[in-house]
């Protein structure tokens, strides 16, 4: 790694202000940030650690019934804590491994948006809004390609709030070595229609399948998505699996998260 | 250079770190305490694996200074008062959990990690817990084994392999 400077703040506040410094960059719990810091893929001039600021942790249940989680929460918290929307809770117990989990937070992920990451695909699958320090972002403006999304030099995730779906199921196929999804998909049913989002899959990132949403909208089924295929055309193709195959899965298991959800 | 303070082990350490001085590096450099191995550095492998606050963590992945104030344990820390190997530990030597030895620190926090959370775990549950955990000798098996023993199961009848 190169040399950098660190801080911790203890309040928001304080992180904005460390964060107004040039080149400097937040830390979330470093699951990636670190092994990319090492490989000298990044070299701030500061790194601005978001883990001492306690109003950044936890799980809550909001107003309208809707799962808010602190942007410093760890994986392994909302594993065990949100049992209010089961499948984020499940999806969150099987992101890495366990030490990661215990380190690795949702806010860190959703800054990052690996387009393998697992959360980026249950906030836009659950249209989550994205709390910020400046303001209040909707998942489907807040994914804006692969690594990009609308955050803005040092503004930061103080919240995710996920409105909890009557059914939602994701499915993750695991590409072995790296535990990311080679593809996985978030189905999540609300009263007023299916959302479908996908990740791993695309070159632009996690992406909703409209067409697989309009079917599932009239029904909920995996039958109702049999007659539909996925162009393999700005899919990502790699030695883990050529575009066909990752547009073959994205079908499989949509249809296998219908089911699991039903 | 910053002061960095935490307990290891029971015992009130600190110390001066860089800001990319990561917990592996100060536990091994500055603590000499050099049973928490670096095995990949890059996050994969879990010969690092120590105990912050109670939970497993990977130490070359996480900075000194994220550590300030913080409780760690160390697989030095895992024997009884009077130096005799803990439960696990002995667990580990009964079973054949091992064979260099390298990956061990990392396994016997994870399992005591596991074992916390889950004093009786199935044996898919610990194969699923060690996955952060790399052993190039032992095909695992034992190490499982090993596992199931320290959690007080039955394991005469699991072949040795």
């Amino acid at each position: 790694m190169y040399a950098f400077e660190f801080e911790r703040p203890t309040t928001v506040e304080d992180a904005v202000k460390a964060l107004a410094s040039e080149d400097a960059q937040a830390l979330g719990g470093g699951q990636t940030l670190i092994p990319t810091l090492k490989q000298r893929l990044a070299a701030p001039e500061t790194l601005v650690s978001l883990g001492g600021i306690a109003e950044m942790k936890g799980v809550c249940i909001g107003d309208s019934g809707e799962v808010c989680i602190g942007g410093a929460t760890t994986h392994a918290t909302v594993s065990g804590e949100a049992g209010d929307y089961p499948a984020l809770a499940e999806l969150a117990s099987h992101i890495g491994d366990p030490a990661v989990r215990n380190r690795g937070t949702i806010g860190g992920s959703l800054a990052n948006n690996d387009p393998s990451a697992c959360y980026p695909a249950a906030a836009l699958g659950s249209n989550a809004t994205i709390i910020t320090n400046k303001r209040d972002i909707a998942a489907d403006e807040y994914f804006q390609g692969m690594f990009t999304t609308a955050l803005e030099e040092g503004e930061i995730i103080t919240e995710v709030r996920f409105p909890v779906p009557e059914k939602a199921n994701y499915q993750k196929f695991v590409q072995p070595a790296s535990r990311f999804a080679l593809v996985g998909v978030f189905v999540a049913k609300y009263s007023d229609g299916v959302r479908v989002a996908v990740t791993g899959a695309s070159e632009e990132g996690v992406h909703r399948w409209s067409e697989a949403e309009e079917a599932l909208s009239a029904d909920f089924s995996a039958d109702a998505i049999s007659g539909l295929s996925v162009p393999a055309d700005g899919l990502i193709g790699d030695l883990h699996g050529t575009p066909e195959y990752r547009a073959h899965l994205v079908k499989v298991l949509t249809g296998r998260a219908v089911t699991a959800a039903a | 250079m910053t002061q960095v303070s935490m307990t290891v082990n029971g015992k009130a350490v600190s110390g001066e770190v860089e800001g990319r001085t990561l917990l592996s590096g100060f536990l091994r450099d500055s603590l000499n305490l050099t049973g928490t191995h670096v095995g990949c550095d890059t996050s994969q492998c879990g010969a690092c694996v120590v105990h912050v606050d109670g939970v497993a963590v990977k130490a070359c992945t996480m900075l000194a200074g994220e550590a300030e104030g913080t409780e760690v344990t160390t697989i030095e820390g895992m024997a009884n008062p009077d130096g005799s190997l803990s439960t696990i530990q002995q667990a580990f030597q009964d079973h054949h959990g091992l064979q260099c030895g390298f990956c061990t620190p990392g396994m016997v926090m994870s399992a005591a990690a596991l074992l916390q959370d889950n004093p009786n775990p199935s044996e898919t549950e610990i194969r699923e817990y060690l996955e952060g955990n790399i052993c190039r000798c032992t095909g695992y098996h034992n190490i499982v084994k090993a596992i199931m023993a320290a959690a007080g199961q039955d394991v005469s009848k699991i072949a040795a392999e």
